[in-house]
């Protein structure tokens, strides 16, 4: 089996073998895999994928492995929620949570890629995996090599939350935190990446790693019965997920799975790191990197590799951008919770934040069907809502003490 | 002294492997025109019309250039100049 022809140059289109590199020689442009779809026609069909188990290598043939898959065999095909009440209280008639706070097993969209990372460094002989994270792929990369018998270097931004440090450490890597935001870690790293034959998960096993995300675009369109939902919402932050959706929609089209393709795609970020909305917004395909500066840590990226695509996706698709600010953020988490029972990170804040905004000026329409990309969970960023949740009525032990109570609630 | 550049991989074939090497104090592009007779083709990598090419970071004593003057940035002797690659193709989102 095997259905890559190779690597290729998204920029000057050069081709490459398939080896752990991940920038053209020639113009430093970022190395995609390639596919033989005429191949993958023939065998890849609905009733196929629909008698697989239900994790992310149902759709194995668009994965960038040879042989079988090794990591993440309960990764992925996570939940699409229809989400009634929520889409009554921000105006829509049809909206969806894409639910990857329940990806298995550490929680984020992280395992998707890490999986088809993992596999990939496996099938290319490496015995160290590492990785430069602001926190969920930590988590992925140290859970996945723990199972696969991995030595785990993982570098992160010393000023992570400690729960998210924490939630790291119990899987037994070498954790190194760095001084400096996640772009000092991710150069630091690209350096030590020269230096170390190790398969750095989100450098040198990049055009593979990326791959993962399609995963997400084609459940998507699995569970709404073979169709591209008419708007859908990502978060930024390098703006991978967000082009390797819409390849995943793309995908699905050349390969005959779906016979349309009209969706519009939203890039969602936090106002104190929106390098690619504001893009976007100016009309212009140079991403202008800035200091992150907001609460939602696992989008700051203020140099986002893949931003340049990501504007052109957008445009390409008839989307738009938002941007929202620290408070919006918080106000999202806790809607999302009240009303579907959904806690996401501070980047599903983002996500919903972003798209009220986006229905509110009119570029997602009260009749789009729409899915919202939730890719982390809130059990991870619970520092977040410190001081702005409500308090637990403390009480005696005591029947008195609790009628007390619910005379001031009501009832 | 001079100015130290660190070279990556893609472009240590240029540099007889060599991971670091010298340079002239000036602007970012003159230094890049300058190390390119020394390593013939360095320049066409890293720069098109007298302009960094866009998957190219550079950074000065760590410094992303884009947050400073960009190619015209000015170098002076024991300053260190980083190129890296962008990171493209993939992510970290969350």
């Amino acid at each position: 089996m095997g259905f890559v022809k190779g690597l290729k140059c998204r920029e000057c289109g050069r081709e490459y073998p398939v080896e752990p590199i991940y920038v053209c020689e020639f113009c430093f442009g970022p190395l995609e895999v390639a596919y033989d779809y005429e191949k993958i026609k023939n065998v890849l069909t609905r009733e196929q994928i629909l008698s697989r188990p239900q994790n992310l290598w149902r759709y194995r043939e668009l994965m960038p492995i040879d042989g079988e898959p090794t990591c993440g065999l309960y990764s992925g095909f996570t939940p699409l929620v229809r989400a009634d009440k929520l889409a009554e209280q921000i105006g829509l008639k049809e909206l969806y949570i894409k639910d990857d706070t329940v990806t298995h097993p550490t929680l984020s969209f992280k395992d998707r890629v890490v999986a088809v990372a993992l596999t990939k460094a496996k099938e290319f002989g490496f015995d160290t995996v590492a990785c430069a994270s602001t926190g969920n792929l930590a988590h992925s990369v140290s859970a996945h090599g723990a199972a696969a018998g991995l030595k785990r270097f993982i570098f992160i931004p010393a000023s992570l939350e400690r729960s998210k440090i924490v939630a790291s450490l119990a899987y037994g890597p070498n954790l190194i935190a760095v001084d400096g935001n996640y772009d000092d870690v991710n150069r630091l790293c690209s350096e030590v990446a020269n230096k170390y034959k190790w398969a750095f998960v989100n450098i040198n096993i990049r055009p593979f790693y990326a791959e993962g995300s399609k995963t997400q675009g084609y459940e998507i369109v699995e569970q709404l019965d073979w169709k591209t939902p008419d708007a859908v919402v990502v978060p930024c932050a390098s703006g991978s997920l967000l082009t390797k959706i819409w390849k995943s929609f793309k995908e699905m089209k050349e390969i005959g799975l779906i016979d349309q393709l009209n969706c519009k795609v939203f890039s969602a970020q936090a106002t104190g790191c929106s390098p690619i909305v504001a893009a976007i917004k100016e009309g212009v395909d140079v991403i202008k990197p800035v200091k992150p500066n907001t609460i939602a840590k696992s989008l700051a990226i203020g140099n986002p590799a893949d931003g340049y695509y990501a504007t052109k996706v957008i445009k390409d698709s008839g989307g738009f951008g938002a941007d929202v600010s620290d408070p919006e953020i918080i106000d999202a988490i806790k809607l999302l919770a009240a009303t579907e029972g959904i806690f996401a990170e501070t980047a599903g804040g983002v996500t919903l934040a972003s798209a009220i905004k986006l229905i509110k000026s009119g570029h997602i329409k009260r009749d789009d069907r729409t899915v919202l990309c939730i890719t982390g969970n809130g059990m991870k960023t619970k520092e977040a809502l410190t001081g702005h949740t409500g308090e637990p009525h403390h009480i005696s032990a005591n029947m008195k003490s609790f009628e007390e109570v619910m005379a001031k609630i009501g009832s | 002294m001079a100015v130290k550049v660190k070279i990556p991989v893609p472009l240590q074939r240029l540099t007889q492997g060599k991971e670091e090497v010298e340079g002239a104090a000036g602007s970012i592009i003159a230094l890049v025109n300058d190390l390119d007779k020394l390593y013939p083709g360095l320049a066409e990598r890293i720069s098109e019309d007298g302009k960094l090419r866009r998957f190219v970071n550079v950074y000065v004593n760590e410094e992303d250039v884009r947050f400073l003057k960009n190619e015209e940035t000015e170098v002076k002797d024991g300053d260190e100049v980083s190129i890296v690659p962008a990171i493209a193709g993939g992510s970290v989102a969350s």
